[in-house]
């Protein structure tokens, strides 16, 4: 996690800018993330939170700046080939595909070989197999796996998306409010999941629901008005009285 | 919502055995029905196959087409053409090229000499075409209710272009008067029969593989960049190459019904491949059920009958009828004839 000694460096954002003609949504914004850390941001409704994600996964493209991902600038690579590079994420509002079974999801996430003519058969290998039931087991949706996932309810959907981003394989997990909608004992089951996801997987998690953040536990990234304001443990970022002005005076 | 379940649970029983029944009328039809009868049900047959292909891209992949009579008229024309010239005597042209002035054949008409050189093309200029024109809009990210307009107009602007090349398409009439196939007469006793043979193996064959492509990786795929094309491209998929696959092979099965059809009809003209026509082919998969390839071979066969039973009475009175029948199933059964065996409304 972010204490271990030998940090190396997996994401960097850079003087990141989106402008959307007129309104710098991200102004010049700047991050970075090590190898194997859990990092939360946050910051009030309209600080950039969901276009630093939208940015990262190749949605929306900087107008300024560099996205920099194992050493590779990838602010200009087509959304597919990011993914392939080893970063997915988890939408506000749950993404999982309703018509199709909670393992037809997963089976869809855990692909390996995306090509369309690659498509053209039924049978699924051994280890997308595997990626598969590991993903069932972490959210705990093994017995439900055979429901078409429009069916689940709202806190499953969103766990089962988690599980779909981890079956990809992706090394950085981007997860943008994973606990909207929910309630305290959904919250405190999704902290518990994505603090176990942090082991092996770097994950930037993006929320505002205060309680949850203190459960997590991790260093917060705070953003204001597109903007970088500070970076800390939760208690530091509670204590800071800019942060306070911007955000937490309102808020908590 | 209507209440259903009265008139599903008295379908109940029915609905396994109903393919292998469909399949047995098929199956007993040719000794059954007069040549006439037979003829008719070839048609409804061949246009079954167009269906299959609007399963696949409208009820699977949310992609409505409404051009699908372009595709149909490439596959009848292309056999249309061979059987005119076929039928010439060496060195004239067809009599409608010298009625336009014309005095030579249009280069593009001699390759169609060529039975073989048909045959693929029958297969091959409907799914070239359909591929290209798909991946011109899907590629760039156009789709939904943009794609359905662009797709008619497109149908408008291909019959206009037959209608207005009259000295190497046969304009609005089309091409009419075959007189033999292969070197086979078509009016020769056994013709109507065999032809009809080879709708069904052909409509059999498009079932079998529809239901396995369905089945397939691809097939989930389609349905999950129907649902959430989002979420499928930040899976790591280019939904495009799916969707233009998908479109491609439908086009294929209209070229293919198309051809059957000009067969068994003895015509293909602009009046059977535009705007209105285009728009009947997905009434038909509407009412049939556009998620269930068995709905949509049922759809096109009912419509098509009851179309040829109301026409020839009352023919002012079709298009309002069909007008009415694709709101009341659009509205009251989403998932048409089929999702009444499935104890489905929506």
């Amino acid at each position: 996690m972010s204490g271990s000694a030998v940090s190396e460096l997996l994401l960097s954002v850079d003087g990141v800018t989106v402008d959307y003609s007129g309104f710098k949504a991200l102004d010049g914004f700047s991050m970075t993330l090590n190898r194997g850390e859990t990092r939360v941001v946050i910051g009030p409704n309209g600080a950039g939170k969901s276009t630093l994600c939208d940015t990262i996964i190749g949605r929306v493209r900087p107008s300024e700046g560099r996205i920099v991902f194992k050493g590779e600038d990838i602010q200009n690579l087509p959304e597919q080939a990011i993914v392939g590079r080893g970063i997915c994420r988890k939408f506000q509002a749950p993404g999982v595909l309703p018509t199709l079974s909670v393992r037809d999801n997963l089976a869809l996430a855990a692909r390996r070989d995306r090509r369309w003519w690659k498509s053209l058969g039924t049978g699924i290998p051994v280890e997308e197999r595997a990626a598969v039931e590991e993903a069932l087991e972490a959210v705990a949706l093994t017995h439900r796996a055979d429901v078409e996932a429009g069916t689940l309810a709202h806190g499953e959907k969103q766990w089962l998306e988690i599980a779909m981003v981890m079956a990809t394989g992706a090394e950085l997990l981007l997860l943008d409010e994973p606990t909207a909608g929910m309630g305290p004992a959904e919250t405190s089951r999704t902290a518990q999941l994505i603090l176990g996801l942090g082991d092996s997987r770097t994950v930037l998690v993006i929320d505002h629901d205060m309680s949850f953040v203190e459960q997590l536990a991790v260093p917060v990234t705070v953003m204001h008005q597109g903007k970088f304001l500070k970076q800390g443990s939760v208690a530091e970022v509670r204590a800071d009285p800019e942060v306070a002005s911007v955000y937490l005076g309102h808020a908590a | 919502m209507p209440d259903l379940s009265a008139l599903t649970a008295r379908f109940a029983p029915i609905k396994p055995i109903l393919p292998w029944l469909l399949l047995t009328l098929a199956l007993v039809a040719p000794f059954a029905l007069s040549s006439y009868d037979l003829n008719l049900l070839a048609r409804f047959m061949a246009m079954g196959i167009l269906a299959l292909g609007l399963v696949l891209i409208w009820g699977h992949g949310g992609i409505l087409s409404l051009g699908q009579g372009v595709f149909f008229g490439l596959g009848g024309y292309a056999i249309a053409i061979h059987m005119k010239l076929a039928d010439l005597p060496d060195g004239e042209i067809p009599d409608f090229m010298v009625w336009s002035g014309r005095e030579s054949l249009p280069l593009w008409w001699e390759p169609f000499t060529s039975p073989l050189f048909t045959l693929a093309a029958i297969v091959i200029i409907p799914t070239l075409a359909g591929a290209l024109f798909s991946w011109a809009v899907f590629h760039r990210r156009v789709g939904g209710t943009y794609f359905a307009l662009i797709t008619q107009a497109l149908s408008l602007a291909f019959a206009t272009l037959i209608i207005s090349r009259q000295d190497v398409t046969g304009g609005f009439n089309g091409l009419t008067d075959f007189y033999s196939i292969f070197g086979v007469g078509l009016a020769s006793p056994g013709t109507g029969s065999a032809l009809y043979w080879v709708t069904l193996a052909v409509l059999c064959v498009a079932f079998i593989a529809l239901r396995w492509l369905l089945a397939s990786r691809f097939g989930i795929l389609l349905r999950a960049s129907r649902d959430g094309e989002n979420r499928v491209r930040f899976l790591g998929y280019n939904p495009t190459p799916f969707k233009v696959a998908a479109f491609a092979i439908a086009a294929m099965l209209a070229g293919i019904g198309g051809a059957l059809f000009t067969l068994h009809a003895g015509v293909v003209s602009p009046a059977l491949i535009g705007v209105v026509p285009s728009i009947e082919m997905v009434v038909w998969v509407a009412i049939g059920g556009r998620y269930s390839l068995a709905g949509a071979i049922v759809g096109a066969l009912l419509v098509n009958l009851a179309r040829d039973a109301v026409s020839s009475a009352f023919p002012e009175l079709w298009l309002y009828l069909m007008g009415a029948l694709f709101i009341f199933v659009v509205t009251l059964l989403p998932r048409g004839l089929a999702g009444l065996a499935k104890g489905k409304a929506a």
